[in-house]
Order: C-alpha cells, then structure tokens, then sequence
C-alpha cells in the first residue's frame, strides 16, 4: 500500500519537529526535507533521521522525478508567498506554517472537512490553533458578538521573525478568530514571558455571550471541544472550569465565559513547554494524515 | 543641572488603570488644560494599557480613546501629546490612527527583556514623522547591564529616549541610578534616557530624584499620584522638589498644584494609597496596574488580593498577563476548598 507522501521545506526548529511526528505516522511517509544551506543543523539531523535532506530549496524539490502529495511549508511568509505558486503548478497541496495566509485559514476540529481540497491551507498562528477551537465551541452554541484572546508564551519560543513582526500575530489572529471561530469581531494579544525556567504556554478565551445564554450547554460544548484538539495535542488541558460572569453595562449588557488553557508541548523536539509551537506542528500533522486518505480515494 | 528636565504627565493614561479606563471626555479636557496651563510639555492619553487597550483583559474604555486623544489634542496650546503602544496588543494600525487625531509623542512599551518586539512600531512612529520614546517595563526583573543592552535595541530601532520603567515600584534607592547610569553609557548622545517611578514602596519621587541626578532627563509623574498601584510620582511634587534643588523643569508649581487639586482631585473615585495589596506590589516585583484586577478576582473568588498577588510575583508574570490573576485566584480558591479547614 502506497502511502501519501509529504516534504517538509524549512529545516528549523518547527521543520524538525514536525518531521518528528511525521514519522510517527501511518498514513504520511516523509518524502524529505528541503533547505538552502548546507551547514544547516536540521538538515543533518534529519540525515540522521534516516530522511532524504537536500540543500537545493524548491528547486530541487520541484526536479525530482517522484514529487509528494503533500508539502509542509515552515520558512518564511516571504519565501511560501513565492513558493506557493510553484507547489500549485505542480499538483503539490501546501499545508503552510508560516504567517503568509496565501491559503483559507485551517483549525483542524473547526473546519478541515471543507477545505480538504483547497490547493494550499494556512495554519493562522500558534494563539490560533489553541484557542480558536473554543471561540467555535461557544459559538455554535449561541451567538458571540466578540472574542478576545490571551496567548502567553516564554520568550525563548518566540523566533526573530515572531518578533520582528508581532503585529501580525494579533491582526492575523483576530481575523482567524471571526472567519473560523465565528465571532462577530476578534482581538487577539500576544505576551512573551522570559521567566526561568519557561513558563509553559497558556491560553485565555474570553466570549461575550447573550445575558441569558445557556452555560451548561455552553460548558459542554468547551469539554467536547478540548477533548478533540487533545486528541492530537495531549497537553491541550484545561485550567478550570468555564467561568461565567454575568452581564455588565460595560460589555454592552452582555455576559462572558472565561477559558483558561494550558498547552504543555508533546517534546518531540522542541520542550514541553514551548507548547505555542508543538501545537503548530501537531495541528499541521493532524492536517496532513486527514488529507491522506483523501487524496489515496481520488488518486 | 542645567539643562531642563523634561516631565510627562501621565494622569490621562497611568491614571486610566486607577479610573477603571473610565475617563470623560470633559476629564481629559479639564487636566489637559490645566497641565498646558502649566507649562507640562508632554501630556499622555491613552487606555492605561496602551492603544488599543480596550479589552476584557484590560477592562473596556468608558470612552473611545481616539476620541479622548483628539480632545486632549484640541485642549492643548502648546504641550504635545503622546500615546502608549504595547506591542502585541497595539498595533502599528493603532498608532496610526491617534497620529491621525494629533498625537505627535509615540511611547512604545515592552518587557524589559524583549525590546526586539519594538522595532516594527519604532520605525512606523519615526516615518509618521512622531518623537518616539521606549519604555522597558518592569525595569528592576534585570540588572543594569542586561536592561542596557536592552535600550541599545530600542535605539538602534529609532527610539530617541529610553525610560527605566519602575512599573511594579519596586527599585529601593541605588536600583534606579544603577539602571539609569548604565542606560546613560550605554546610549551617550544617541539618546536621551528617562524614568517612570511608582509609589507602591514610596520612593517615586526620591528615585526620580536620583535618576535626575544620574542623568537622566526625561521624568514622569501623574497629578495626585493618580495611576496604577499606589499611584505614580505625583507630578505636583516632582515639580516642586526640583525647583527646589534647582532643577528646571519650566513647569509652574502653582499651577500643577491647582491642577491636582482643583481638578483631579474631585473626580477621583478614591486617592492613591499605598495599602496592603499596593505594597505587597512593590515588595514583591508585580506590575502596578494588577492591582484592581486582583481586587476584583478577590471578591469574586473569596481569596485576599495581597495573596494573589504575592502569588503572580513568584510565578514570574509580566505586563498584560491580567488574566492569569484569575487563575491565580482560582487555584488559591481551589486550595482553599481543599484544605481541611474548609471542610
């Protein structure tokens, strides 16, 4: 039986360990992973891993005579905007890490089943993969007229491009968090925590919510949810409880739910606690393994 | 000493956290006027946590802020007016719509480890044509050097003045003047330094002071303390204490006295006050403007506001982790209900 095959382009941190689970999988074989420099770190841990690694970029990916199903993009926004094309034109379906959103945006639990054929899906961010799963719980219970979300994370998680670019966390987010999560209007914060050792990342979902919303139903529908995103990321916990505070003038006579979350990574390869990435990667394989059975049916 | 010494006031943005964001637009006009008349030449207004601050973390703005900085804009003969930025909750979209209202001062804010999240806002301030000054918060969690070279970033990304922010008021007399003195070395002519003093362990004024006197040149303060924690240096008395040790500010203490006394004063829900919670504060390193949030997780969840906040010092956590004061709250309410005490 032949397995779909995957390529992952970009040999850093989030590359590697993607390329960790990957080759947990049954229903992905890693066809190999692809960077630019020879002297790169991941690449060579890759060999080690007994994967195909080449130096050759896109280039040589594009050349071989046995192209994959599947490509995992996690380099840059820049470099999947340019590459993207040329995965397409190739029949390549693109499942992209970086904050480039050529692609719909994709929450595994909330909407992959209707995107399974697009050409290319975006991962949105880490803050989104962890908490837009419970923006869609709460919301496809009653209307939410606003969701905000808190990701902290430790400093040591957060790369340069992260950080040189941070308002793209926050407006992709918020976006995310309306046209996936399905509230009425997003925010998203971001804050980077440098205590030692690192703090493990959490996640805070507050919705606004009708004053006589049903918070049984609602509290439910947050458990169901948190089970099936710890499916693929067994750290996804929560906290405590829901927590429901009722309406308030402030919140234009509307009431909330509070969600605490905790998102301690599997450590593959990156730490347990830098979970803002693990979930990255986790969500992304969960992708790739759900498109694999497609694409084996209309092969 | 001769050179002057710059103060912002930050009544209409420090001071939103102890208004609950709450601030009328007729407030903002009434302080700004009376700080113009004064001769302050730097007036912030922005939500206690920055453009864009509006937020169930943060607490919602009574009023929008654009409309209160468009306001303190139209007060103003001659004081400029600033905003603050946290990057990772305000954006650079954020920053250009109070220019657009007339803000001429960006002041962007970061951990005081991760002034690289800045460089994106400090460019955009400089090419919208804005003065920019950094802000490390929480500036006594690391040692001169390492805050230094922290500054150096903020610089090398545009800033023109970097600020030591006392933000939890934790620096004991010889924390500040470290810190300045090596911003000082560390940024020479590039860049003016500062200092933002808070009043949890009392000692606003006597750090700014001090920070004055390390070389520092930009100082801020808040009329009658008004502003998170135990409020900040009052700007009433940092004026008068440096005209009285002859250092010129251009500042008219009788006119920002009238200011806090007059006008603040009267609209203030309750004074500063360096209580239990407020101390705890400074003594143990937290950020300021936790304060009423741990009031409120206090008497929602039964547990004393000092204990929660003694709990997130020790866990570490930074500027705008608000809503982990909830879940400090509900851990201490859960250990409560487990103790055989409760039971």
């Amino acid at each position: 039986m032949s397995r779909t095959t995957a390529a992952i382009v970009g040999p850093g941190n989030i590359g590697t360990d993607l390329l960790v689970k990957l080759l947990r999988s049954d229903a992905i074989e890693v066809h190999s992973m692809v960077g630019v420099d020879p002297a790169s770190d991941g690449l060579a841990r890759a060999r080690e891993l007994g994967v195909r690694a080449s130096a050759g970029g896109v280039d040589w990916l594009l050349a071989q005579d046995d192209l994959p199903d599947l490509v995992f993009e996690a380099t840059s926004a820049k470099a999947h905007l340019a590459n993207a094309p040329r995965y397409a034109a190739a029949g390549i379906q693109a499942i992209d890490l970086t904050p480039a959103a050529a692609g719909p945006f994709v929450c595994p639990p909330v909407n992959l089943d209707t995107l399974a054929d697009a050409p290319n899906l975006n991962m949105i961010t880490c803050g989104g993969q962890a908490t837009i799963p419970i923006v869609h719980a709460v919301s496809s219970v009653v209307p939410v007229a606003y969701a905000e979300i808190v990701a902290s994370i430790a400093s040591r998680s957060a790369g340069p491009g992260t950080r040189a670019n941070i308002d793209e966390f926050t407006q992709t987010t918020a976006r995310a968090i309306e046209r996936v999560g399905g509230a009425e209007r997003g925010k998203a914060i971001i804050i980077l925590n440098p205590v030692d050792p690192p703090m493990i990342m959490r996640d805070t979902v507050f919705c606004a919510i009708p004053a006589d919303a049903d918070t049984e139903a609602i509290a439910a529908s947050v458990h169901a949810m948190v089970e099936r995103v710890a499916t693929y990321v067994p750290g996804y916990t929560l906290r405590a409880e829901p927590q429901f505070d009722g309406p308030r003038d402030i919140w234009n006579d509307r009431a909330r739910v509070a969600v605490f979350l905790e998102v301690k990574g599997n450590g593959d390869y990156l730490p347990p606690w830098a979970g803002n990435l693990d979930i990255m990667t986790a969500a992304a394989a969960s992708v790739g393994e759900r498109l694999a059975p497609g694409r084996k049916a209309t092969a | 000493m001769s050179e002057p010494i710059r103060i912002t006031d930050s009544t209409l943005r420090d001071g939103s956290h102890a208004m609950a964001h709450r601030f009328t637009e007729e407030q903002v006009r009434s302080v700004v006027h009376a700080l113009d008349s004064a001769g302050v030449e730097v007036i912030e207004v922005s939500h206690g946590d920055g453009l864009g601050g509006s937020s169930f973390n943060y607490g919602f703005s009574l009023e929008d802020e654009i409309k209160l900085i468009g306001a303190a804009v139209d007060e103003a003969a001659q004081a400029e007016i600033a905003v603050l930025l946290l990057p990772g909750l305000g954006t650079v979209e954020d920053l250009r719509h109070a220019h657009g209202a007339g803000a001429s001062v960006a002041r962007i804010a970061t951990h005081c480890t991760e002034a690289d999240v800045s460089a994106q806002h400090f460019a955009a301030a400089r090419a919208l044509g804005m003065e920019t000054v950094g802000f490390l918060m929480l500036s006594h969690r690391v040692g001169p050097d390492e805050l230094a070279a922290q500054a150096r970033i903020m610089v090398d990304a545009g800033a023109q003045c970097v600020y030591v922010v006392d933000s939890a008021g934790a620096m004991v007399l010889g924390d500040a003047q470290a810190r300045v003195a090596a911003l000082v070395k560390e940024v020479g002519a590039e860049a003016q330094v500062g200092f933002h003093g808070h009043q949890n362990l009392s000692l606003g004024v006597a750090n700014s002071v001090l920070a004055v006197q390390n070389g520092a040149r930009q100082i801020d303060g808040a009329l009658c303390a008004l502003g998170a924690g135990a409020g900040n240096a009052p700007t009433e008395i940092v004026a008068a204490t440096f005209e009285r040790m002859g250092i010129t500010t251009g500042v008219d203490i009788q006119g920002v006295m009238a200011a806090a006394q007059d006008i603040v004063q009267p609209f203030l829900p309750r004074l500063p006050f360096a209580d239990r919670s407020a101390i705890t504060q400074g003594y143990a390193g937290v950020y300021s403007s936790f304060l009423l949030h741990a009031e409120r997780a206090a008497e929602r969840y039964g547990v004393p506001a000092h204990a929660i906040l003694q709990k997130v010092g020790e866990a570490g956590y930074v500027g705008g982790q608000e809503d982990m004061i909830i879940d400090v709250a509900l851990q201490l309410a859960a250990e409560r209900d487990a103790s055989p005490a409760a039971r």
